[in-house]
């Protein structure tokens, strides 16, 4: 009986270890493959448009709010990487 | 909808499977599935700030996805995704030690023993991913969202002073399953 207290109390303890991550954490996480759409565009975009590729890299997220993109962690993350300027 | 119940059934490499596929369903799933693990161990083991931990957080959701299509085995998707998540917090911890310098070993040291506790806690709730729906949302609001027996009793509508017999119940069939799932390896999930 004492182990199954043991049992349980230390299961009970182990569930407190893993508390949700921040829903917005989430939620910008498994948007992030419909965020990739809009990043293939524009890594093209910018491959080939020199100037454009130059704004992005200036002020990235002024650059995608102009551009009507969201710009999002993932996808400011994402788009410093292929950019290179991160 | 389609999958939404039978996703959680799924065992990690199929849900990566169906990930490589465009599978969005799937990657919402895997995104729930590891949510919990990465943000424990950048905000437990590592204890980076709120900023640095989502960062880390999106940054490794961000990796995997890449690289979903060069992982060697799709079974071993959890220890991937702690590898990266406990590099990635390293990266961060460094960057900052330039700043004001931290003892980056011994806190390596202490991560780790956190880490192998968060590796059983992913477990239990593997197993608590078996139970019914009562009983996982119960424990998960009690244990892991920290709720009130009123909160939990107002959320489902159940009498406030039956929720402890019922996390007790609810308790024994997680111990059984859990015991279960490590006599049998490989079990979805794990």
């Amino acid at each position: 009986m004492a182990t199954i207290v043991y049992e349980e109390e230390r299961l009970a303890q182990l569930l407190r270890m893993l508390p949700p991550a921040p829903e917005a954490w989430l939620r910008a996480a498994k948007e992030l493959p419909l965020a990739r759409r809009g990043l293939g565009d524009l890594v093209a975009r910018a491959e080939a448009d020199l100037e454009f590729r130059g704004r992005l890299v200036a002020d990235l997220e002024a650059a995608l709010e102009h551009e009507g993109y969201e710009p999002d962690p993932a996808l400011v993350a994402a788009l410093r990487r292929r950019l290179g300027t991160s | 909808m389609r999958d939404e119940l039978s996703l959680g059934s799924l065992a990690d490499a199929e849900v990566v499977a169906r990930c490589r596929t465009g599978d969005q369903a799937a990657w919402c799933e895997l995104v729930e599935r590891f949510s919990r693990y990465v943000h424990a161990i950048a905000t437990q083991a590592y204890r980076l700030s709120r900023e640095d931990a989502e960062d880390v957080f999106q940054d490794v959701f961000a990796r995997t996805y890449e690289q979903l299509d060069t992982l060697r085995d799709d079974a071993a998707i959890r220890p991937w995704i702690g590898q990266l998540t406990r590099r990635l917090c390293i990266d961060r911890l460094r960057r900052g030690s330039r700043e004001a310098a931290a003892p980056e070993e011994l806190e390596a040291l202490e991560a780790e023993d956190v880490i192998a506790l968060l590796d059983d806690a992913l477990s239990v709730h593997g197993a608590l991913a078996t139970l019914s729906g009562d009983c996982r949302e119960i424990l998960d609001r009690f244990f892991c969202r920290d709720e009130s027996y009123l909160a939990i009793g107002e959320a489902l509508g159940i009498p406030a002073g039956t929720i402890a017999s019922r996390i007790s119940r609810c308790l024994g069939k997680l111990r059984d399953a859990y015991e279960g799932r490590r006599r049998r390896p490989g079990a979805s999930r794990e």
